[in-house]
């Protein structure tokens, strides 16, 4: 084990993620006699959870820089019956409805933004207010009705990619997808040992990246074969496709731009970044915007999929989306998080769902056993952290810096297992005594007002002044 | 083997973390009574032995034994050590800046009768602790208006309010200047004839030499040697061979001075406090600092040096009133900190926790953080050339680490402050604003610190270090400007500077230039 999460470094966390919801999914195939792995099944799994995935990409950021968004579900509403009006009474074309969303999205996201960042307003409370002004809007200019959309909108919300090439007894499109992938993540390994080589790291052992580079091809591998073997027609589904198109874009800025390193130094220690010359002030405003962008096109993919905009869509999303986020591994006080994790969060829920609905289990004791979950993620979490020593289960929902995220560091030799071990220092303090607070908020300065970071009871605490 | 005398013995202690071995069989003998010192480069493992000892690391995640007063003791957490006596005061301070005084103090203890807390009984109480400690302030006012030197006599406070008899201070005096150094020690001798047990870790070696009466000196979690006053050798020069392995023959090193153009100048630069309107943190200051020179600022803590540094530095303190700042000769507006970083400015925060580092963040992206610019090419940030330059810095620096991907919360004390200095070191900047460097700095360290510093100077770059240490800056320095309550009192060459006029300077309130 030691030499396991030595070697898999930052990988480790969502590799170990990876195979909790691959133990779920085989668990689920066996308690229901195999209606989880069916290509249908799969392909309904994404339509019907891909709005909710795009909503915790935005939402890990929100979360990472310290604050949180409850307004998601209503502004995807407004959204959704501004543009199903639109479609159905101006007539535009499908693609203007889009971006007319889009572009509503954004203007909601830049009023909620600057609440946030140049008011002072928390999120929480910016959101809150926001959750209920879009409800409403939505349920004024829909009069309450629903509103059907056009079969564009339909495609992009539970659609497939057409049939095209020749005749290989696979969905073509998907298998291309399936190699695209596993392209990368043979690239991925390449690279690594590629920078190993050039900056003079102990390369990771070839058993190693043997096991890592062969278990994801063997996953990709495998559902590849699902989606390209479904009904005649069916493919990967496009909202799957965007999607995974969104989590590159996102996993790319987050982990790869300034904006996104400016996202994690504020969310870390917001006065240390405005020392390192980061505009809190911008990145709060582009976080908050960003989210009802993101929130805007999963209204969109919604009322595609559900053919009509109504007024209760978009309910309790928010709650959905933020699950994801900490099941995948975000601190509730900011800092920590990543894209790809809050996406496999957000996969375990939705194998639950699905996986307790195809046993047969209400709808009731589903909700209590996704709280259930949700508990015991982030107790294992904190359990660890306290504990300073990873333990095999705690592996598996695991928080760290996002710094070793899977890209980057799973070529560092242990850069990375040690998140409990370092967390031990300040954290056990905290959960033992009630005195201490963690080192980094031991000292206020005055010259930032609220500019220690961290409270630790609420999300957005953050917001000093 | 009579272990009767002994407050305390440790022994064989050794905590693993992951890639790291902090502590290999270490031995430590704490006599009743006395004031035991600990002492050892930045990393060595003095913090992590002092957190097995008040349960931080609980019994179990290390192996060796605690004897405490002849019995072996397992602490299961501080509450545990507290117990049975052990205080620690960490090296971060601990202290809740938005509660008040008593609130702190009594955090987690508080006086409570008939199940409501007690406030009337709670403050006479503090009012007899903070009587003990030396100091007179209202225990109503929140932390966060205290100086560091107040709090951290707050910290002592608060121990004593839970019947210490063995206090552990972390680098408790790292932050203070010298008068509050001075009081706190007069107060640790203080206690001593009232019989408490005290362990101090401590760079400042001076203070060690006249407070300890027995030293232990770790090496890369080594035990190396114990010193004893009464054996008579315990002085620095002890100390600091056990501590480096060798003697240090000079303090500073050696450099030859080029002085060149004035590079950088600041005109009546006056800073409002934010917070309290009409209070000046600055008061219409000019400085200049020429090319290669090393400019120090001298003042007692709360003199201003720190908030006008940072006003300059993109006005990220208090609200700017007036005042010009020009580079090269050319006036130039730097209104924001993106903006001065941009310009060559950089400033090394004094407080590395909460100013100078992400504490989530691996070590590798924070050397980078101050200018992603320059590790992005196109749009995206060139990880290979983060990974060099990280890499880079680690070696040139010596920041002890096995990995540069290691988050910087598992380094030391001192090694966290190579990586800020690194972060600032990589925007190359043309004038580098240093805010006590070497605060909590091994005296090895410490060399290797001036040593960078006198190379920038000898690239050409202008240098303003802040210092409350006056050797510090008698012996690094070119010249030193004094600053009093806001105003700079003094502009004294170092041919002409001793300590006792830099003193005298730091504390007239008349402008001297
Ligand atoms: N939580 C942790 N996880 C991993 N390594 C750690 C952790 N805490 C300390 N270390 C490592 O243990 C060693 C000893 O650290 P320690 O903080 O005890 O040093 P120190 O002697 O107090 O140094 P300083 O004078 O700089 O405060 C260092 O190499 C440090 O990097
Ligand atoms: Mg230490």
């Amino acid at each position: 084990m030691t030499a396991l999460r030595t070697h898999f470094g930052g990988a480790g966390r969502q590799f170990s993620m990876l195979i909790a919801l691959a133990a779920l999914i085989a668990f689920f195939q066996i308690a229901t006699g195999g209606k989880v792995l069916t290509p249908s099944n799969m392909m309904n799994l994404i339509n019907g959870n891909s709005h909710v995935l795009i909503l915790a990409i935005g939402m890990v950021m929100v979360i990472v820089v310290g604050h949180i968004d409850l307004s998601v579900g209503s502004v995807a509403a407004v959204v959704g019956i501004i543009v199903a009006i639109a479609l159905r009474d101006w007539g535009i074309p499908w693609w203007a409805g889009l971006l007319l969303g889009l572009v509503v999205g954004a203007l909601i996201g830049m009023w909620q933004g600057w609440w946030v960042a140049y008011i002072g307003i928390p999120g929480f409370i910016t959101t809150l207010a926001g959750m209920m002004i879009f409800r409403g809007l939505n349920q004024y200019i829909g009069k309450s009705n629903s509103v059907p959309v056009p079969e564009e909108f339909q495609t992009m919300g539970a659609g497939y990619i057409p049939e095209f090439g020749p005749v290989t007894g696979f969905n073509n499109a998907t298998l291309l997808l399936g190699i695209a992938a596993g392209a990368y993540v043979i690239w991925r390994e390449v690279a690594k040992r590629r920078r190993a080589a050039k900056v003079g790291f102990a390369p990771d052992p070839l058993w190693v990246v043997g096991i890592r580079a062969g278990l994801l091809l063997a996953f990709i591998g495998y559902f590849t074969y699902l989606f390209a073997t479904g009904r005649p027609g069916t493919s990967f589904p496009i909202p799957g496709v965007i999607l995974v198109l969104l989590v590159v874009l996102y996993h790319t800025i987050t982990q790869r731009t300034k904006l996104g390193r400016h996202v994690y130094a504020v969310g870390g220690n917001r006065a240390a970044a405005s020392l390192s010359g980061v505009s809190t002030r911008r990145t709060y405003f582009f976080v908050m915007a960003n989210m009802s962008v993101l929130a805007a096109f999963a209204g969109m993919m919604f009322i595609g999929r559900a053919r009509a905009s109504g007024p209760f869509d978009g309910t309790m999303w928010e709650l959905d989306a933020i699950a994801a986020v900490f099941i995948g591994g975000a601190a509730v006080t900011g800092g920590i998080g990543t894209v790809t994790g809050s996406i496999i969060g957000g996969l375990v829920m939705a194998t639950l769902n699905n996986g307790l609905q195809l046993m047969g289990v209400g709808s009731d004791m589903t909700q209590i056993i996704k709280g259930l979950v949700l508990l015991a993620a982030v107790a294992f979490d904190v359990y660890n952290k306290s504990q300073g020593k990873p333990s095999i289960t705690g592996l598996l929902f695991r928080r760290r810096p996002r710094d070793d995220d899977s890209d980057s560091s799973g070529a560092t030799a242990g850069g990375s297992g040690e998140t409990g071990a370092m967390g031990a220092d300040s954290d056990n303090a905290t959960a033992t005594s009630p005195a201490p607070v963690p080192e980094a908020e031991a000292r206020q300065q005055p010259g930032l007002p609220g500019a220690t970071q961290m409270s630790h009871s609420t999300p957005n605490a953050q917001k000093g002044n | 083997m009579s272990t009767s005398h002994h407050k305390l013995e440790m022994r064989q202690i050794t905590k693993e973390f992951p890639g790291v071995k902090a502590l290999d069989r270490v031995d430590l003998t704490v006599d009743a009574g006395e004031i035991h010192a600990i002492c050892g480069e930045n990393g060595a493992g003095k913090s992590t032995l002092m957190k097995v000892l008040s349960g931080v690391y609980p019994h179990g995640t290390y192996s060796g034994d605690i004897v405490l007063d002849g019995e072996v003791v397992e602490f299961k957490d501080l509450k545990a050590s507290e117990h049975a006596g052990i205080v620690i005061i960490h090296q971060e301070l601990a202290l809740i800046p938005e509660l008040s005084v008593m609130e702190n103090i009594f955090l987690g203890n508080e006086v409570v009768s008939h199940g409501l807390i007690d406030w009337d009984r709670a403050r006479s109480l503090t009012l007899e602790l903070l009587a003990q400690v030396g100091l007179s302030v209202d225990p109503r006012v929140p932390i966060k208006n205290l100086g560091v030197g107040q709090q951290q006599l707050i910290e002592i406070a608060k121990a004593l309010s839970k019947d210490v008899k063995l206090l552990i201070l972390d680098e408790p005096t790292s932050a203070l200047n010298e008068h509050d150094s001075h009081n706190l020690l007069e107060l640790l001798r203080g206690l001593k004839a009232k019989g408490m047990t005290s362990i101090m870790i401590s760079h400042k070696l001076n203070e060690i030499e006249a407070i300890a009466d027995s030293v232990t000196i770790i090496r890369d979690g080594l035990t190396i040697e114990r010193l004893a006053k009464t054996n008579g050798d315990l002085d620095e020069d002890c100390i600091i061979r056990g501590m480096v392995g060798r003697a240090l023959d000079a303090r500073y090193p050696p450099r030859d001075v080029k002085v060149g153009e004035v590079l950088f100048e600041v005109e009546d630069w006056t800073v409002e406090d934010a917070n309290i309107p009409g209070r000046m943190l600055a008061k219409s200051s000019s400085f200049r600092v020429r090319a290669g020179e090393i400019v120090g600022f001298a003042g007692v803590m709360g003199a201003g040096r720190t908030e006008l540094a940072r006003s300059v530095f993109g006005r990220s303190f208090g609200t700017y009133r007036s005042g010009t700042t020009r580079l090269h000769g050319k006036e130039v507006k730097m209104t924001t900190v993106d903006s001065a970083i941009k310009h060559g400015l950089a400033y090394v925060p004094e407080d590395r926790k909460t100013l100078g580092l992400n504490l989530l963040d691996s070590i590798r992206t924070t050397i980078v953080s101050a200018d992603l610019d320059r590790i992005t090419p196109h749009v995206l940030l060139d990880e290979d050339m983060e990974y060099e330059a990280a890499e880079s810095f680690r070696k040139s620096m010596r920041i002890k680490t096995p990995h540069v991907n290691r988050g910087v919360a598992t380094l030391s004390g001192g090694n966290q402050q190579k990586v800020v200095l690194s972060k600032w070191m990589f925007t190359e900047p043309e004038l580098l604003i240093l805010d006590e460097p070497t605060r909590g700095i091994d005296v090895g360290a410490k060399y290797e610190i001036y040593g960078l510093i006198n190379q920038m100077a000898a690239a050409g770059k202008a240098v303003v270090l802040i210092s409350s240490e006056l050797p510090e800056l008698l012996g690094m320095c070119d010249r030193i400007y004094t600053v009093c309550e806001g105003r700079i009192t003094g502009d004294v060459p170092r041919s002409e500077a001793d300590q006792e006029m830099l003193m005298r300077l730091m504390t007239t309130t008349t402008s001297a230039a």
